[in-house]
């Protein structure tokens, strides 16, 4: 029963329905939503994180690595997100943003400075740590947020269109290294986008919405 | 977090309790009713004795003409000056010094516009004796004029910037640029323009601000003891007369006066409200008539000119002010003084200190006390999905809109009754009835516009809404929250009437000090007086505007907004 499973989720808003799904993700497989703005892509985000806002009602049960965690805080879910900006916390370095990632577990200031720049080393940025984030260019934002997100091992890994915003180049790169990442943890992976050509690189379904 | 949850609704008691109380406290003895002096039984004799004192009339007419003049000139130059020059580099010379100029006391403003205009002041010296043919001050009433004309002016120099503020925030949200370039386009001159199509739904969010302009200007007291006429004064003035006379039985008359004060900005506000009716009826008819230009030149210049009057008359007079602190020996008509010297510093400096400390205790306490509450109930808002909505802003407003002499008095005989002794904690919590407001409406829209992302993003990193609060979103807006704390910083160190009446007279702050010293006419005290003032004041701006970027110097993120 590992991975990500949506059991009959719906979301209406004042009783109008929104988003309705059933999806189950296997560990290291990814599934692509489709759809155009406004069809409730980022609302179904939400609820999977459970953050989503008041004025939603959502009926249905989240199953994460066979634990029902639909009633969970958002802090205790242990589901990742990487939205189209990177928001690094602007008052952290590159270093800080990736410590607040980090598990309490890892304890001792070494352990965790150490933690912290295999992390960057794995993505090339050796050295980073006490950069401000506000001076990265986009490609090297993008890969500190997709690592400080994986420091917090999450068990599955949510993206809202994290790559619409960067240039043709540099877009095929970084979907690569997100997916591969994703696939070498065992993370199921649920991807929203409007764009058909990140749904064909990520090799997974695809579902219509809207 | 369940205390949380209550934080609203704590913060509503701190704010409308005082006012509520004050108000039942003042309107008992107006009826005579104050079993402590022997009213027993309710009685219309305070009221009679009110309508006998011979003063009425005049104190009424101050309070009322003085109110509505400040208030509409006040508006008039906002708005010429907004329309004339909105996006502009102009404007945004203005908006640097926004800041500074709203910390400035209205005390120390009026006692530098004192020592520009009055006879002896410096416009008079540096057109004497050359223009004027003065040898000596001439004998002009001008500053305490009986129509109360320097009261007004020293009210607009602190309400523009104020206004002026309060415009810009609101500008944003009715999207100015793109109503101006469907304006221009169709032929429109840029304050005609601006007039017919921003100008509307600009005035309908800065209503509040423009009523509390209105309640204020009516019944303020320092300014008023500073600027305005003395015999009769402004019904304020002569209620806190009455309140600080020994014949205790004044207190009934006092009461009386303070409910008459109370009625009059009731009533100043419904005919401002009809006011807003015809006008706008007259606007529409105006709008769709299709004039294109109509004297938009002029009334450009117009604009700039007095924007920048009533800024340069701030500023000329701390300057003035600054002057005088350090004057030696400065006969008229000499437009500077002979010798300079720190004398009057180093002679009232030493006394300043005690109040200097109280004021920085009081503001300190206050500011703190109504930051905690602010962000507590913003983050409920966050937390709970609460949505405020148009009535508890009208509930914010309500502490600005009740005239402080209408329900101070009443703080006061309640605990003349009690017999409890009301020191500096009861004057913290008097003035956290009128920092809360600014601190809430200064900091609401930063705090609300924060991308909630964020949030999300550290929640899915494992941070709980406690450490969400503390190590990102507080950091994060570090900036708005110390500019939130200074204005009600600002606030408190400028308020008298909270002060005097809940203090009892024994607590003594700088602004308290100053006013004092108005009836002296010591100029070199009152300089230096009025300037320790104004500079506590703006230490606080200076503090909030310094600590984000000695904090964040190495982030580059935080930095442009």
């Amino acid at each position: 029963m590992a991975g990500l499973r949506l059991e009959g989720l719906r979301i209406t808003r004042a009783g109008v329905p929104l988003v309705a799904l059933e999806a189950e993700i296997a560990p290291g497989e990814v599934l692509s939503v489709m759809g155009p703005s406004g069809s409730g892509k980022s609302t179904l985000l939400s609820a999977i994180m459970g953050t989503l806002a008041p004025s939603f009602a959502m009926t249905g049960l989240v199953w994460l690595d066979g634990c029902e965690i639909t009633r969970q805080p958002p802090e205790a879910r242990r589901v990742g997100i990487l939205y189209q900006e990177e928001l690094l916390f602007p008052h952290l370095s590159v270093g800080g943003n990736l410590a607040f990632g980090l598990p309490r577990a890892v304890r001792g200031r070494a352990a965790r400075a150490a933690r912290v720049a295999a992390a960057l080393a794995e993505v090339g940025l050796a050295g980073f740590a006490d950069r401000d984030p506000a001076t990265l260019s986009g490609g090297q934002k993008a890969r500190v947020a997709l690592m400080r997100m994986l420091l917090a091992e999450p068990l599955a890994l949510l993206l809202d269109e994290p790559f619409s915003r960067l240039d043709a180049g540099l877009r095929a790169q970084v979907r690569e290294m997100v997916f591969a990442r994703a696939r070498a943890r065992g993370l199921p992976v649920l991807l929203v986008t409007h764009d058909a050509a990140d749904a064909a690189a990520a090799g997974g379904c695809v579902v219509e919405l809207g | 977090m369940r205390p949380l949850r209550g934080a609203p609704l704590l913060t509503l008691l701190v704010l409308l309790g005082p006012v509520t109380a004050g108000l039942v406290g003042t309107l008992a003895p107006a009826l005579g009713v104050f079993p402590a002096l022997g009213g027993r039984a309710l009685s219309l004799a305070p009221m009679a004795a009110l309508a006998a004192w011979p003063g009425l009339p005049g104190a009424v007419m101050l309070s009322v003409g003085v109110g509505l003049a400040a208030t509409v000139v006040s508006l008039a130059i906002v708005v010429l000056f907004v329309a004339g020059w909105q996006g502009t580099r102009a404007m945004a010379g203005l908006e640097q010094a926004l800041a500074p100029l709203l910390s400035v006391p209205h005390a120390a403003a009026a006692f530098g516009l004192a020592f520009l205009i009055a006879p002896s002041g410096w416009i008079a010296r540096a057109l004497s004796p050359w223009a004027t043919g003065w040898e000596r001050p001439p004998d002009l009433l001008i500053v305490q004029d009986p129509l109360g004309l320097a009261m007004v002016a020293g009210l607009v120099v602190k309400e523009v910037p104020f206004l002026l503020l309060m415009t810009l925030a609101a500008l944003p949200q009715v999207r100015p640029a793109q109503r101006m370039g469907v304006a221009r386009a169709l032929g429109y001159g840029p304050v005609t323009g601006w007039l017919k199509a921003v100008f509307p739904c600009v005035y309908a969010q800065i209503r509040l601000p423009v009523y509390a302009v209105l309640a204020y200007s009516m019944s303020v007291v320092d300014v008023a003891i500073i600027l305005g006429p003395g015999t009769p004064p402004p019904l304020s003035v002569q209620v806190v007369r009455w309140m600080a006379d020994p014949d205790l039985t004044l207190r009934f008359q006092a009461a009386a006066g303070a409910v008459l004060q109370l009625a009059l900005v009731i009533g100043a506000l419904g005919l401002w409200r009809l006011g807003e009716v015809v006008l706008g009826r007259l606007g529409r008819v105006w709008a769709e008539a299709g004039a294109r230009r109509q004297g938009d030149g002029v009334l450009r210049l117009a604009g700039l000119g007095l924007a920048m009057l009533a800024t340069g008359a701030v500023i000329a007079g701390l300057a003035g002010l600054g002057l005088w602190s350090v004057a030696g020996l400065w006969p008229f008509p000499e437009a500077w003084p002979e010798t300079v010297s720190a004398r009057s510093w180093l002679r009232h400096g030493p006394g300043l200190l005690a109040p200097g400390l109280e004021t920085l205790w009081i503001a300190g306490a206050a500011t703190a006390l109504a930051l905690a509450l602010v962000l507590a109930c913003l983050e409920a808002e966050h937390r709970f999905g609460l949505v405020p909505g148009a009535r508890s802003l009208w509930l914010l407003y309500l502490p600005l809109l009740v005239p402080q002499v209408a329900f101070l008095p009443g703080l006061q005989g309640f605990a003349l009754m009690l017999g409890v002794d009301m020191g500096r904690g009861a004057v913290i919590l008097g003035h956290l009835v009128f920092v809360l407001p600014y601190v809430f409406l200064s900091l609401a829209a930063p705090w609300r516009a924060w991308d909630m992302r964020y949030a999300s993003v550290a929640a899915a990193l494992g941070a709980g809404r406690g450490r969400v609060f503390r190590q990102v979103r507080l950091p994060m807006l570090l900036a708005p929250v110390l500019t939130a704390a200074a204005v009600g910083f600002a606030v408190s160190v400028g308020q008298y009437l909270p002060t005097l009446l809940i203090g009892g007279g024994r607590v003594q702050t700088l602004t308290t000090e100053a006013v004092a010293l108005a009836a002296g006419g010591d100029r070199r005290a009152i300089a230096v007086t009025a300037l320790a003032q104004t500079l506590v004041g703006m230490a606080g701006f200076a503090l909030a505007l310094a600590a984000p970027r000695i904090l964040w110097a190495n982030r580059r993120g935080l930095r442009a907004g």
